[in-house]
């Protein structure tokens, strides 16, 4: 495929076949990425449904399987409403800055082995410098709409972004210490073997810290304080309509299953077949590419992340404060500790 | 002019563009919009440089969380502008002789006779598998191990001491605990009586 | 001892997977959805909605303009005035409901002498503008003639419990 497109590109300079080929391998990402967004939206309006004991949209296509094309619809062909007291400039740049940082994040993202589109080194700490700017968006919006609600927003996701992100980036330093490598490729590989070679037994309250402080960064219910519809209508973005308005939620969706992902690669074996090491099992499901085993494990984090919102009521905004710093940071800096312990004594089957 | 010097020479465009804006534009907040748009274009420069850890932890610590506490103080502070701006004509002057100052000053230092490209040598580009974090992480923890922990002891310190400074006892803290309230079971708190019926009189 | 094993279960989330557990439970229980234009619910034989006058078999109309309902009515929403017919008997030369101010409480028909005036279980009409919901007493008898069976049968069911 891609040397079919090299040779049909071969009459161009070789800057600008290099540059057509990463465009299209972009596109072989996000492209997916905005469908399975699509999708996740309807998949958590149906689970949310069924979980009480409702149906959930149904009317648009079978099942309802066309809602989410009719949603996009509808929300190109309404009016951006800019407000005439906001700032028009960071009013537009607001959403765009929450969408760009969701998207970059990807770029990093190995999907098995050799699909990847950038394989960096410093792949783990890049995500996490991407994602912890997607704040900015939340605050400029915030700030811009020059209304209440949306300042009250922007400073109860700032606090509580930067706040998680410290939780998160220990859980990170562990599993780091664990695979010895930046590189997620690399984390990966290092968790071969079987279901319980994975880090998520020796890493499990790092896994569980990390999953957890990755629904409070995404303003995930049960941490939406940022959003608040019953407190503050809907927080930062209260102001938007129309097509910035749906930014918003494209960009928290993508982060949704980004988060999803990397708790997949990072504690779960990534790409890795969970019968590894199984006698018979694993001959039999070797037919299985490791992509399918990584896409099943990360809509099984997207579930959870359904199930979270159908299940916990809100956080009162100081719990969610003591969580991050008394709870989960405490919690990280004692188990780092055990773990660089584990490493440095080669403790079996994981870090020999 | 290769490709990395066109990239490097518009970041750099970029970089003093948005250094200049943050001292001379008139809303604080659109000022440390522009911090976060200078830190971020040096980071850029540092990826240049193959300096990624040092790039990508400039962007995770500055862009990701200082920043974003200076955005959440500026626009809760209600600055008046105009007080703000008033002695700006009276004192640019000096600012101007301070700065050339400033600048003769570096230029002496790090100017071309110290730091010019026949004085020093261009580094050697690497491998694509070499990695600039582990080098770091290793060179960190082995010559410059006490200059490192005293940093880090120094910032320990500062930490505890912003604390200490900020904290006052409330007289009367309505504060709750979440895992006194936990614990609670129906039985502690609500009891159940019987009662025999009243009577008619 | 209790001061740990509290401290564990905080720490494993019991209380919170409880509640999952709950949730996921109803994850698979039978939706109760009615998907409305297709599937109703049953409707009660006392269910009050849109009013009817009706007739005698032999076609004369049963109201009599006593004017009860017209005071029963907490919201106002009837107006009567009466006449002498040709024939010397009572009836009513207007009945208007006002169907806006109605609050469908029933009181008419619980204070009608004759069975007259009556609330069918028809609930899915609509009107484009405000006059459509004014309910003359023409357009009360044509609902009346209309649905004259549904409402005996109505009030034959529920007679017993009357």
């Amino acid at each position: 495929m891609l040397e079919f497109i090299e040779q049909s590109l071969a009459w161009l300079p070789d800057g600008v076949v290099a540059l057509v080929i990463i465009i299209l391998k972009i596109l072989a990402i996000i492209a997916p990425l905005m469908a399975a967004v699509a999708y996740l939206t309807l998949a958590e309006r149906k689970i949310i449904g069924y979980m009480q004991v409702r149906i959930g949209p149904n009317r648009v296509g079978p099942w309802g399987l066309l809602q989410p094309v009719a949603d996009g619809v509808k929300l190109m062909l309404k009016e951006i409403i800019l407000p005439s007291s906001a700032n028009r400039f960071l009013f537009i740049l607001g959403p765009i800055l929450t969408f760009a940082p969701a998207l970059a994040a990807w770029s990093v993202m190995p999907f098995s082995d050799e699909l990847v589109l950038a394989d960096v080194n410093a792949g783990l700490l890049y995500i996490l410098a991407i994602t912890s700017m997607g704040v900015y968006g939340v605050i400029i919006a915030g700030w811009a709409s020059n209304s209440k609600y949306a300042f009250l927003g922007a400073l109860r996701s700032a606090a509580q972004i930067v706040s998680y992100e410290i939780a998160m980036g220990f859980a990170i330093v562990g599993v780091l210490l664990a695979g010895g490598s930046l590189n997620i490729g690399d984390i990966v590989n290092a968790q071969q073997g079987s279901l319980v070679h994975w880090f998520w037994l020796p890493l499990l309250p790092l896994f569980l810290v990390y999953f957890i402080s990755g629904v409070a960064e995404t303003n995930r219910s049960p941490f939406d304080v940022a959003e608040g519809e019953s407190e503050i209508v809907a927080g930062f973005h209260v102001e938007y309509s129309a097509i910035s308005f749906s930014i918003f939620y494209l960009a928290e969706y993508a982060n949704m299953i980004l988060i999803a992902m990397l708790a997949v690669l990072m504690f779960l074996g990534g790409w890795l077949s969970p019968f590894q090491g199984i006698p018979f099992l694993e001959d039999w499901f070797a037919w299985i590419p490791g992509i399918v085993w990584l896409l099943g494990k990360t809509a099984v984090f997207c579930f959870l992340y359904l199930w979270f919102r159908a299940t916990f009521p809100r956080y009162r905004y100081d719990q969610i404060m003591r969580l991050g710093w008394k709870v989960f940071i405490p919690i990280t800096i004692v188990w780092l500790m055990v773990v660089g312990g584990a490493v440095v004594a080669q403790l079996g089957p994981w870090f020999d | 002019m290769g490709f990395e010097q066109i990239v490097f020479y518009i970041f750099s465009a970029i970089l003093v563009f948005a250094a200049g804006m943050v001292i001379s534009v008139r809303n604080p907040v659109f000022a440390a919009l522009f911090l976060v748009l200078a830190f971020f274009t040096s980071a850029v420069i540092w990826i240049l440089l193959e300096a990624e850890f040092l790039a990508l932890t400039l962007v995770l610590v500055y862009v990701g969380a200082v920043m974003v506490l200076f955005l959440f103080v500026v626009m809760m502070l209600d600055i008046n502008l105009a007080v703000l701006k008033r002695g700006f004509r009276r004192y640019l002057p000096v600012g101007f002789v301070v700065a050339f100052i400033m600048i003769v000053q570096l230029v002496l230092i790090v100017g071309p006779e110290q730091f010019g490209l026949d004085k020093v040598e261009s580094p050697t580009p690497r491998a694509a598998d070499y990695s600039n974090t582990e080098e770091l992480g290793r060179v960190l923890y082995t010559v410059y191990v006490y200059p490192f922990e005293i940093a880090s002891v120094i910032l320990l310190v500062a930490i505890i001491a912003a604390i200490a400074l900020t904290l006052r006892k409330r007289k009367h803290p309505r504060f709750m605990s979440p895992e006194q309230q936990i614990k609670v079971r129906r039985e502690d708190r609500l009891r159940i009586v019987k009662m025999k019926s009243e009577t008619k009189l | 001892m209790k001061i740990i094993t509290d401290y564990f279960k905080s720490l494993v989330l019991i209380e919170l997977l409880k509640g999952l557990m709950l949730t996921g439970k109803y994850l698979f229980k039978k939706n109760v959805t009615v998907q409305y234009p297709e599937e109703k619910t049953p409707i009660s034989p006392r269910f009050r909605g849109l009013h009817a006058l009706r007739r005698y078999p032999n076609g004369e109309e049963r109201c009599i303009a006593c004017k009860l309902c017209e005071a029963v009515c907490p919201a106002l929403a009837i107006t009567i005035e009466s006449e002498q017919r040709e024939d010397g008997s009572r009836r009513t030369k207007r009945y208007d409901i006002d169907l806006t101010k109605c609050i469908f409480c029933g009181y008419c028909e619980e204070s009608c002498p004759v069975d007259s005036i009556v609330e069918t279980h028809i609930f899915e009409y609509h009107g484009e503008e405000r006059s459509d919901l004014y309910m003359t007493k023409d357009k009360l008898l044509a609902v009346g003639d209309r649905y004259e069976k549904d409402i005996a049968a109505n009030r034959a069911a529920d007679a017993k419990f009357r």
